[in-house]
């Protein structure tokens, strides 16, 4: 691996290495720009530190000190952070959605939230660069949506999980599809190196110890390395600094017990939508008193979540959910439905909890202790269970601030307060009966419902074509300060109601694209 | 809990040396089944609080071996490996474990005639574990922390995952465990492959018990 001096002025400091951070890295590294990419996680090697367990593996969650308040207090983990090097998408389950067209106007064409400043049909064109890319394994015609094209590698075989999802469809009239899925269903070689298609172990929502799946660790993280950029781990950035002119002229990490100093021509943000604000808003100074790229007064602002309620349900047959990806198959039929008396929609996914989250939904929905908790979970091998991830609307009052706590680095911790609106009970309501009927319809018995889950986010730097109403522009420019840009899910207006990961690495993708314009017209 | 077994003979160790376990894996395992048993983190009176609590949590009044609870729990508080965040009104996760054996050691004392909540019969321990759970102890032994929340944002997340995330309770409800490198290869309902678990039917537990002898 290359390696930069401080002193050196680089050309790009990118602050993460997920979804947006790696896939950018990889990309300007490409085109030639010199690149550091830090992260505050470890570089690990999927077959030699990948343990097939769920207790060993929280050691991939950004479990670093936080607090969370208001009406309904995001529980943070496993679901919506990463600390490691290929941040989130090293644990996450691979599920490779396109947003529904209207999202993109969400404000014009359906009546709530914000628009973005990108069109449909160009996030059309680069969700196809993005699938080609990770080799995202999909169905060869996709039921809902404009046209797009055929997914590079076949669907996966379904599991029970999914076969009983589909039927559950099929049972209540709503289609159904193989879910678009981030990981090998065939050998692959590519620039990144040799992966072997999934062995179907299903430990999906930890590291893949078989390396099919696609993650920014796995394909982004190793074209960047072999571009000539620097993967600098367990690296803290602690504040991006600014010069007289107001731009900004690198960021001080903590790394090996001090503090230092990376000297960059640019600094992109990709701490996904806390760690961003969080650290744009512990770099103030003097001239931003109230955080960088803050001139809006939005930074934090506008913090989403999606809804993850589930109906849960035992079969007479053994599924053993356990086998394979747990989300093989989806619907998306209330995301392209609008004669719902509430805005967004939703999509649910078949699940294959491992045996502590499910013991820890057994206790979190059911408040099961004792001989009561034992017994449930000798069903383990018989259940299945429906999962939503449904959209929520965007809301001033639910952000990201600083608390006055202080980390392990002795920095302030963000506090994250969050609160759902009428509209996201309305439409968590609709999900739950709907999931509801479509397992009660095949025969799931002793039903119960997990009411109060949550997962991805959004927001809290959202992009837009008013710099007065956005943070960053749809380059993901800050509009402040020009060589500052952030680049993961906190630039997204609205959340839409599927998994963001492929829309950050289509929005990175992008960003690179526009830089290499920019770059070319001298307007970097 | 019912005395018969859903999957007689299944011990899913038995998977240790064949290709369903790497070695991340046997690392990571094996440094559970040797937990210290000698308390690093809780004190002496704190572990035997803890101990109790943890033993109406998931009883193991079946014969055979246990999963050490008690020990576990001091193990990942003394790592500090928790989730991390903090709800506002909340302390961190060593604090509340500190503060809420305190509490419930003193909610003990004082319904008990002085007796320590690990001296009191399980019957009247689980009389007060239910009360915290339905928030009806009252705030006097409680100083900053809300026996309820304790209840369910540490008692209820943090003592399950270490009765579940132990290989004796994968083998109880028929995980398969470890998967690495060789996965599975059967997806279909009702059928599983060799080095799964069988389920006893009714009746023909010794053939699911023949079959389990076999999973490897």
């Amino acid at each position: 691996m290359r390696e930069y001096p401080e002193t050196d002025e680089v050309d790009f400091a990118i602050v993460g290495t997920g979804a947006g951070g790696g896939t950018l890295a990889a990309l300007l590294a490409e085109q030639g720009f010199s690149v550091v990419a830090f992260d505050a996680g470890g570089y690990f090697r999927p077959l030699e530190d990948f343990a097939s367990d769920e207790t060993e593996q929280n050691n991939l969650y950004w479990t670093d000190k936080r607090v969370v308040d208001g009406a309904n207090p995001i529980q943070m983990g496993g679901k919506n952070s990463g600390k490691s090097v290929g941040g989130s998408t090293v644990h996450y389950a691979m599920v490779s959605l396109r947003f529904r067209p209207e999202w993109f106007t969400s404000r014009s064409s359906l009546g709530y939230g914000a628009d973005w400043p990108i069109s449909w049909q160009e996030m059309w064109h680069y969700y196809g660069v993005a699938e080609r890319e990770i080799n995202v394994s999909g169905p060869l015609t996709y039921p809902w949506g404009p046209k797009r094209p055929r997914y590079p590698y076949r669907a996966h075989e379904l599991n029970t999980a999914a076969r009983l999802l589909a039927k559950g469809c099929e049972a209540i009239g709503i289609g159904w599809t193989e879910t678009p899925l981030a990981t090998l269903s065939a050998p692959h070689s590519g620039p990144e190196g040799k992966s072997p298609p999934c062995v179907y172990r299903g430990f999906c929502r930890f590291g893949c110890s078989t390396n099919a799946k696609r993650s920014a660790l796995t394909v982004w993280i190793p074209r960047a390395l072999r571009a000539g950029a620097e993967i600098r781990d367990l690296a803290m950035v602690g504040r991006i600094e600014t010069g007289p002119d107001g731009r900004a002229t690198g960021v001080h990490f903590h790394r090996e017990n001090a503090w230092h100093f990376q000297r960059a021509r640019n600094v992109v943000v990709a701490g996904y939508a806390i760690e961003t604000p969080r650290l744009l808003l512990n770099s103030a100074s003097d001239r931003f008193p109230d955080g960088l790229a803050n001139s809006s007064g939005l930074v934090g602002k506008n913090l989403m979540t999606q809804s993850n309620q589930a109906v849960w349900g035992r079969m007479d047959q053994e599924v053993r959910w356990y086998k394979a990806p747990p989300s093989l198959a989806i619907t998306e039929h209330w995301n392209y439905d609008d004669n719902k008396d509430f805005f967004g929609g939703y999509c649910w996914m078949g699940q294959g909890p491992l045996p502590n989250e499910w013991a820890s939904i057994q206790t979190g929905s059911r408040g099961l202790w004792g001989h009561a908790l034992r017994e449930a979970m000798l069903d383990y091998n018989h259940m299945i269970g429906v999962k939503m991830v449904g959209e929520m609307l965007p809301d001033e009052t639910n952000r990201v601030t600083l608390a006055d706590d202080l980390d392990q680095y002795g920095l302030r911790v963000a506090k994250i307060t969050y609160r759902w609106g009428e509209n996201d009970k309305a439409l968590i309501a609709h999900a739950l009966q709907q999931m509801g009927r479509s397992i009660e319809a095949i025969g799931a018995r002793d039903m119960f419902r997990q009411e109060n889950d949550t997962n991805h986010l959004g927001g809290t730097a959202r992009m837009g074509n008013d710099r007065r109403l956005s943070v960053v522009d749809g380059d993901c420019r800050s509009w402040d300060i020009r060589n500052l840009w952030v680049c993961d899910g906190s630039v997204f207006p609205t959340v839409g109601g599927v998994n963001p990961a492929l829309t950050i690495q289509t929005i990175a993708i992008r960003t690179a694209d526009r830089i290499k314009h920019l770059a070319a017209a001298g307007e970097l | 809990m019912s005395d018969r077994s859903r999957y007689p003979g299944y011990d899913v160790l038995a998977k240790r040396e064949t290709p369903s376990w790497d070695e991340p894996t046997r690392r990571a395992i094996d440094k559970r089944l040797h937990v210290s048993t000698a308390a690093r983190f809780l004190t002496a009176a704190e572990w035997a609080g803890a101990d109790a609590l943890c033993r109406r949590i998931l009883p193991q009044d079946e014969e055979g071996e246990t999963v050490p609870l008690a020990a576990l729990l001091d193990a990942k508080l003394f790592a500090d490996h928790g989730d991390g965040f903090r709800e506002a009104d909340m302390p961190y996760m060593r604090e509340a474990w500190r503060a809420g054996l305190a509490a419930l050691e003193a909610e003990a004392k004082a319904r008990y005639d002085g007796h320590s909540f690990a001296a009191i019969s399980i019957d009247d321990q689980d009389s007060l574990i239910a009360m915290m759970q339905k928030g009806l102890l009252s705030a006097a032994h409680w100083p900053g922390l809300d026996a309820q929340r304790f209840f369910e944002r540490r008692v209820l997340v943090d003592v399950p995952a270490l009765y579940y995330g132990h290989p004796k309770a994968w083998s109880e409800i028929g995980f398969g465990g470890p998967a690495s490198p060789r996965g599975y290869v059967r997806l279909e309902g009702d059928r599983r492959d060799p080095w799964e678990a069988a389920e006893a039917v009714s009746g023909q537990e010794e053939a699911a018990r023949r079959l389990n002898q076999h999973v490897v």
